[in-house]
C-alpha cells in the first residue's frame, strides 16, 4: 500500500530532479526548506524527526540536495519527507511538504470501526503489526 | 521552469556561430569592460581573468555542437599582498562565471576560518556543509585560506573542514566554485602542506602590488567617486604620501589609500568648518587642499610604525 501524504503522494514517486525544482522553488519563496524522518508515519503523527536544521538562506537547492542524500545514505529504510516553511507574517507555517523517500516495505494501516453508545461509531488508524514486524 | 536554462546538448544543426553575440549575451563583454575600468593596473590578473573567460565561452559554444568536453575544474586561488583587489576580481569572477552558466546563481559567500572551523569536536563538520549550502550555485570565497590548516597543532579542527571542502570539490564540481585567496608565500607553503587543494585547483592568480603612478589613479578615482578633485598642488602632496606610505609598515595597497582618502575628507571638513564666517562656493567643498594631505601622520615620521594603525 503507497502511503499518501502531503504533496504529489499520489503521483509516481518524484526523481532527483523533480525533488530539486520544488525544493528550489521553495527557496525561490524564501521559505526555510526542513528535512524530516520517521519509521511511524501514522498519520496523526504530525512531527517527524528532523534531519540537521532547518535550510535557511540557501540560494541553490544543490545544498538540500546533499543532505537528502547523506539522510537517505543513514535512514534509507525510513520515510523522508521535506518541507517548505514561510516564516512571513500571517503565514508562519508550513507550505509544502513531499515524500521523497519509502522504505522497500511500506507501513501499513486498517481503520477499525467501534461501535459505542446511542449507535455512534468511532473510528481508529491502526498500524498493521505485521509489516511493522518484518521491517 | 525556475530553473535558469542550462546550457543545451541538441541543436545540431548550428554550424555557425557569432562570437560577438555570443559574448554579448551571455553579460561576459560588459563585465570585462568594467573590470578593465574599475580596476587600475593588475594586467596579469585582468589577461588570466579575459582567457578564462573565453575558455568558458568556448566551451558553452562547443558543448552546444555537441564536442567531446567534461565539465572544466574552475576552483581557483587568488594570492596577493593585502589591499590589491583580490575580494574585488572574486565578485567579477562570480558574474562571469554566472553569465557564462558556469554557476547556476551567482553568489558570492565570503567566508575565513571562523566561519568554518568550530570551537569543539562534531561542531565543524555541521558549521562547513552549512557554509557549503549556502554557496551552492554559486562562489565560495575562502579569504586567507591557510589559516585552515595549523601545521603546528595536529588535532586542529581546520583539518576537518579541509577534507570536506576537498570531498564537496571534487565531487559537486558543477554545483559551486571555490576560490582560495590570501598572501602569497603562506598560500604556497599551505598548498606544500596540503597537496589535494593544489591538484584540485585549475587556475593560479597571482596579483602583484600596485604601481605608485597606479595608486595615484586609483586615489583620484575614489575621490572622483565621492565627488572630491584634488587641488594640483595637493596631488603632488598626495604622491608624496603614497612614496612615504609605501616605505611604512601595514601598508596594503588600495586599502591605505582609501583609508587615507576616507581620512583627508574627514581633514578637508574640519579646515571647512573651523572657519564659521566664511562663505563657501562648490568648489571649495570638492577640493582637497595640500594641507588636507599634508596633515597626515605620515609626513611627520609614520605615526603608523608606533601604533598599529593600517
Amino acid at each position: 500500500m503507497k502511503l499518501t501524504q502531503g504533496c504529489f503522494s499520489f503521483l509516481p514517486d518524484l526523481t532527483d530532479d523533480q525533488i530539486y525544482k520544488q525544493v528550489q522553488y521553495c527557496l525561490a519563496n524564501g521559505w526555510a526548506v526542513n528535512i524530516e524522518f520517521t519509521d511511524d508515519p501514522h498519520p496523526r503523527n504530525t512531527y517527524w524527526e528532523m534531519w540537521g536544521l532547518p535550510m535557511f538562506d540557501l540560494q541553490d537547492a544543490a545544498g538540500v540536495m546533499m543532505e537528502l542524500a547523506e539522510c537517505r545514505r543513514v535512514y534509507g529504510d525510513r520515510y523522508i519527507r521535506i518541507s517548505g516553511f514561510d516564516s512571513s507574517h500571517g503565514w508562519e507555517s508550513v507550505r509544502i511538504s513531499f515524500i521523497v523517500n519509502r522504505p522497500p516495505k511500506e507501513a501499513e494501516f486498517e481503520l477499525v470501526r467501534q461501535e459505542v453508545g446511542g449507535r455512534a461509531i468511532r473510528y481508529t488508524t491502526v498500524r498493521k503489526p505485521a509489516a511493522h514486524a518484518e521491517q | 521552469m525556475l530553473d535558469v536554462p542550462r546550457a543545451t546538448t541538441s541543436e545540431p544543426n548550428e554550424t555557425h556561430f557569432d562570437l560577438r553575440k555570443e559574448a554579448e549575451a551571455a553579460g561576459i563583454t560588459d563585465t570585462l569592460q568594467q573590470l578593465e575600468r574599475e580596476l587600475i593596473g593588475l594586467k596579469p590578473v585582468k589577461s588570466r581573468v579575459r582567457q578564462i573567460a573565453s575558455l568558458l565561452l568556448i566551451e558553452r559554444i562547443r558543448q552546444r555542437v555537441g564536442l567531446a568536453s567534461a565539465p572544466p575544474t574552475l576552483h581557483m586561488s587568488f594570492t596577493g599582498n593585502p589591499g590589491t583587489g583580490k575580494t574585488t576580481v572574486a565578485l567579477r569572477m562570480a558574474k562571469i562565471l554566472h553569465g557564462l552558466g558556469f554557476v547556476r546563481r551567482g553568489q558570492v559567500i565570503s567566508v575565513t576560518r571562523d566561519d568554518l572551523v568550530g570551537q569543539y569536536i562534531g561542531h565543524t563538520a555541521p558549521k562547513t556543509k552549512e557554509i557549503l549550502k549556502k554557496a551552492m550555485g554559486g562562489v565560495l570565497f575562502i579569504d586567507e585560506a591557510y589559516y585552515l590548516h595549523r601545521p603546528d597543532n595536529e588535532r586542529d579542527y581546520g583539518q576537518e573542514a579541509i577534507e570536506i571542502l576537498l570531498q564537496v570539490m571534487e565531487n559537486q564540481r558543477e554545483d559551486l566554485v571555490v576560490i582560495l585567496a590570501g598572501y602569497g608565500e603562506r598560500m604556497t607553503s599551505f598548498f606544500a602542506s596540503n597537496p589535494g587543494f593544489r591538484s584540485r585547483i585549475a587556475h593560479h592568480i597571482e596579483f602583484p602590488d600596485y604601481a605608485e603612478a597606479e595608486l595615484l589613479v586609483i586615489a583620484e578615482l575614489m575621490l572622483k567617486e565621492r565627488g572630491y578633485r584634488f587641488s594640483a598642488a595637493a596631488r603632488e602632496a598626495f604622491e608624496r604620501y603614497i612614496a612615504l606610505r609605501r616605505t611604512q609598515p601595514f601598508f596594503s595597497n588600495a586599502r591605505s589609500i582609501r583609508n587615507a582618502v576616507d581620512r583627508i575628507r574627514l581633514r578637508q571638513a574640519d579646515r571647512l568648518v573651523s572657519d564659521l564666517d566664511r562663505m563657501l562656493d562648490v568648489a571649495d567643498l570638492e577640493t582637497i587642499d595640500p594641507i588636507d594631505v599634508l596633515a597626515s601622520r605620515v609626513f611627520s615620521g609614520g605615526a603608523d610604525a608606533r601604533s598599529a594603525k593600517p
